[in-house]
């Protein structure tokens, strides 16, 4: 069925359903804009994605959020704050070791160990993406291939030198910079496909690969990468699969879990891995692979990916809705779901508070002249112009769209973060909650903070003299994932811990998960237990201590402190 | 004032986010599977249509017809029109591959203002596939009305119009008594997205298909085209080591130093 089709149905079929339900509900109105694109060519739409990152990472960079907040200072969680005495102080020898590995132009080492660095010149590998942490790291390695990975680890793991993985160092928790003086392992130059099998679309590529330097590649061949995020233009696929990264294609092609066919990773003794299959199915045993998803490079440095590409869909819709409730927006996903199911590759949602700060921030022009409570944003991706065409024209005889207004739209959501860094003090949550409750967090917390006279006045509205400014969610609601924000006009240490715990309360009793698809990092790292049981905690030490028994890899993250 | 009657011209052409290419007999660029839309300046032309409804007091725009000269898909160039809030479409039907040059449109559009008599004709400045710029001049000249180009800003008061146009190195407004033609440039307006009320709505729409010979309008072309090609591709760049090679390439390699 169309998208237009179903888009249709929604519009009438919205209100009578609300009505029923409750007369108090009120009527879904519009469903409105609607843009086309077919033939589409995704390069074009994913070359925009990728200035607005530069654009993202710009405004971060110039922003407050980053210029003063150095670890020490800044509230994020739990921040170590000793370093781990049981590591060893890199010396000048350590250095010389890494040179009988390494050629020369491809390490960096500070003036202070011999090299030739101002400390200054690795500010971006010791920096992390948002800027709220900063790491000492005095020697940044570039290793091309697995042995290299492994006569290094080999080393640091002999002489207990704690070492931080690094891919395109585009993470949000902190996860892929070092706390202190850990070694930093760069796989930056690892970056060459390996093969690819046009059969069944499996890609065995370096983990070092820019994502979308890899979904460019594959075009070529009529194939698609099967995750797609905002720093896709920086990212490195070790790092996604290191992240278990989800983004904005999770809803059609699913997890890493699933997409990844195999790795190859080294472990801390140098023990290369080699599980790079190709194969879509294989029940031998264990699937070691699953555990390098997600660990952050804990437990040893994934160096080789294979992943099964998706076929590169021809034909692309996409469409905002405004909607006057979440039951409404909820309704919607559900009728998309069931009439669109296989061409639904995105339903992404915001509130009316995210709406208002993109469009001041971006200046864009409002989709409808009425600001509704929520919007949605349907994407389509088929595979059969000609057939989407034909059975638009038939059942609707609709219009075309044009290509850059399906841009402008996807504009709405994706230059969302950046008006929300931009316009404060944002404080982000990346939570994972059923759908039914999804939103119901954002109008607890806006209660909470306004009965505690930080947020709203008596009347509801805003008043510029309370501290905080907006509380507002957006996300991809096809898979449960809220990006909750609370914009500050300042950093407020004590008003970030009085709401922090509570919303983690609440994803505890909702069984949900306090990082979606951002990973833990430093920033999390303590809240493990909200998400997941004494038990299973545990489990991941032991895990973590089986492959790492010195504690090397990626050291004061991940775990919450002892 | 009298009611008004507004046509609007609305070409189908290729998307202007699609990378032409130039097809295997070089005659011409390909159109077959890429993604057409309605030519960005026409869009404006409709937008300003439909703004003048919205802006002058109710009632006085009595009617906006969009027509659209071209191969069977043109339907849905129009129903995009209808859906943007155009009342009906006419759609001057040729068959697919058909050359039409901006003589023979603009004599096909004076074949139609003669049958419709409007009162304003805005069409866009230029179609961004052949980029004539032609059309609407053309027009006011077979039907000796007077026109505006590149108009910026539009406005209408007691049957008579002005315009701010375009011109180079600044603004030139002009004032005309109606019928006029005008043709629309980029700041006139920016453009609205079609609602899907809209959508619904345009599908119940009239759409009167003609053809040129229904107009006793001959459209053969007068020109021939010899041949088209791509422009030269630009060489890749390459990166240098050190400034003393950059420096060296400047001078031996570009010879610009």
């Amino acid at each position: 069925m169309s998208l237009q089709h179903t888009l249709s149905r929604a519009l009438k079929a919205l209100p009578r359903q609300s009505a029923s339900k409750s007369a108090s509900v009120s009527l879904t109105p519009a469903l409105l804009y609607f843009s086309q694109l077919r033939s589409a060519s995704y390069s074009t739409i994913t070359g925009s994605k990728q200035t607005i990152l530069h654009q993202k990472l710009k405004a971060s960079k110039n922003s407050n959020v980053s210029s003063k907040n150095l670890i020490s200072k800044r509230f994020a969680g739990y921040t170590p704050r000793t370093r781990n005495p049981n590591f060893k102080q890199l010396t000048a020898a350590d250095v010389g070791k890494f040179g009988e590995i390494l050629p020369k132009n491809r390490m960096l080492v500070s003036k202070e160990l011999g090299g030739s660095e101002d400390t200054s010149d690795m500010d971006g590998y010791n920096t992390d993406w948002i800027g709220i942490y900063k790491g000492k790291a005095q020697v940044v390695l570039f290793p091309i291939n697995a042995q290299e990975v492994s006569q290094i680890l080999k080393y640091c793991n002999s002489e207990k030198i704690a070492v931080v993985p690094q891919g395109g160092n585009t993470g949000l928790v902190g996860a892929s910079v070092p706390v202190f003086d850990e070694v930093i392992i760069s796989l930056q130059k690892m970056n060459k496909v390996r093969s690819l099998d046009q059969d069944s679309g499996a890609l065995v590529c370096d983990a070092g690969c820019v994502l979308e330097v890899l979904d460019n590649y594959l075009a070529d061949h009529g194939l698609t990468m099967p995750l797609d995020l905002g720093a896709k233009g920086s990212c490195h696929i070790g790092g996604n699969v290191s992240t278990n990264a989800g983004g904005i294609r999770y809803l059609k092609y699913g997890s890493l879990h699933g997409s990844v066919l195999g790795l190859e990773a080294v472990l801390p003794d140098g023990t290369i891995v080699n599980n790079l299959s190709t194969l879509r199915k294989d029940s031998t045993g264990y699937d070691i692979k699953q555990l390098f998803i997600g660990a952050e490079g804990t437990i040893g440095i994934v160096t080789g990916v294979s992943i099964l590409a998706a076929r590169r869909p021809s034909s692309v819709n996409a469409s905002i809705l405004g909607a006057n409730s979440y039951e409404d927006v909820r309704h919607l996903f559900k009728q998309a779901k069931s009439e669109l199911s296989e061409i639904l590759s995105a339903f992404e949602f915001w509130d009316s508070e995210s709406m208002t700060l993109t469009l001041n921030y971006n200046k864009f022009s409002p989709p409808f002249e009425t600001l509704y409570p929520f919007y949605v944003l349907i994407e389509t991706s088929g595979s059969n112009t000609e057939h989407d065409e034909k059975s638009n024209l038939a059942q609707n005889g609709i219009l075309a769209q044009d290509k850059s207004q399906f841009r402008k739209l996807w504009d709405y959501r994706e230059k969302m973060p950046q008006a929300i860094f931009a316009t404060g003090y944002a404080y982000k949550f990346d939570l994972s909650i059923p759908i039914s409750k999804l939103h119901d967090i954002v109008g607890y917390l806006k209660q909470k903070l306004t009965s505690e006279g930080l947020f709203l006045d008596k009347d509801g509205k805003i008043d510029p003299s309370l501290p905080i400014i907006s509380v507002n969610g957006f996300g991809h609601i096809g898979d449960g994932n809220l990006h909750l924000n609370v914009l500050m006009k300042n950093e407020d240490e004590k008003i970030i811990e009085s709401f922090k715990y509570q919303v983690y309360d609440w994803i505890k009793s909702m069984n949900g998960s306090i990082s979606a698809e951002h990973g833990l990092g430093i920033i999390e790292a303590e809240n493990l237990h909200y998400s997941k049981t004494p038990e299973v905690i545990d489990i991941m030490k032991k895990i973590k201590h089986l492959f790492d028994p010195n504690g090397i890899m990626n050291p004061y993250k991940f775990f919450p402190p002892t | 004032m009298s009611q008004l009657r507004i046509l609007v011209g609305v070409k189908r052409v290729v998307d202007y986010a699609v990378k032409v290419r130039v097809n295997s007999s070089q005659t011409a660029v390909e159109t077959a599977n890429v993604k057409h839309s309605v030519n960005p300046f026409d869009e404006i032309a409709i937008e300003e249509a439909v703004r003048l409804r919205e802006r002058l007091p109710k009632g006085s725009v009595a009617e906006i017809i969009a027509l659209s000269c071209g191969p069977a898909k043109c339907t849905e160039t129009l129903r995009t029109a209808l859906a943007l809030g155009i009342d009906r479409g006419i759609h001057v039907q040729v068959p697919e591959g058909t050359t039409l040059e901006p003589l023979a449109v603009a004599k096909l559009f004076s074949a139609v203002v003669k049958e419709e008599k409007p009162d304003l004709i805005i069409m866009g400045k230029q179609a961004i596939d052949d980029d004539s710029c032609q059309t609407g001049q053309m027009l006011a000249g077979l039907l000796d009305l007077p026109q505006a180009n590149f108009v910026a800003k539009v406005d209408i008061k007691d049957d008579k119009l002005t315009a701010s146009c375009e011109i180079d190195g600044g603004l030139e407004t002009v004032e005309c008594s109606l019928p006029a033609v005008i043709t629309t440039d980029l700041r006139l307006n920016e453009p609205r997205y079609a609602s899907l009320p809209g959508i619904m709505k345009a599908k119940k729409k009239p759409i009167k298909t003609v053809t040129p010979a229904d107009l006793k309008v001959d459209i053969v072309s007068k020109l021939k085209v010899l041949k088209v090609e791509e422009p030269p591709k630009r060489k890749a760049g390459i990166k240098v080591e050190t400034v003393e090679e950059l420096l060296n390439k400047l001078k031996t390699e570009a010879g610009v130093l």
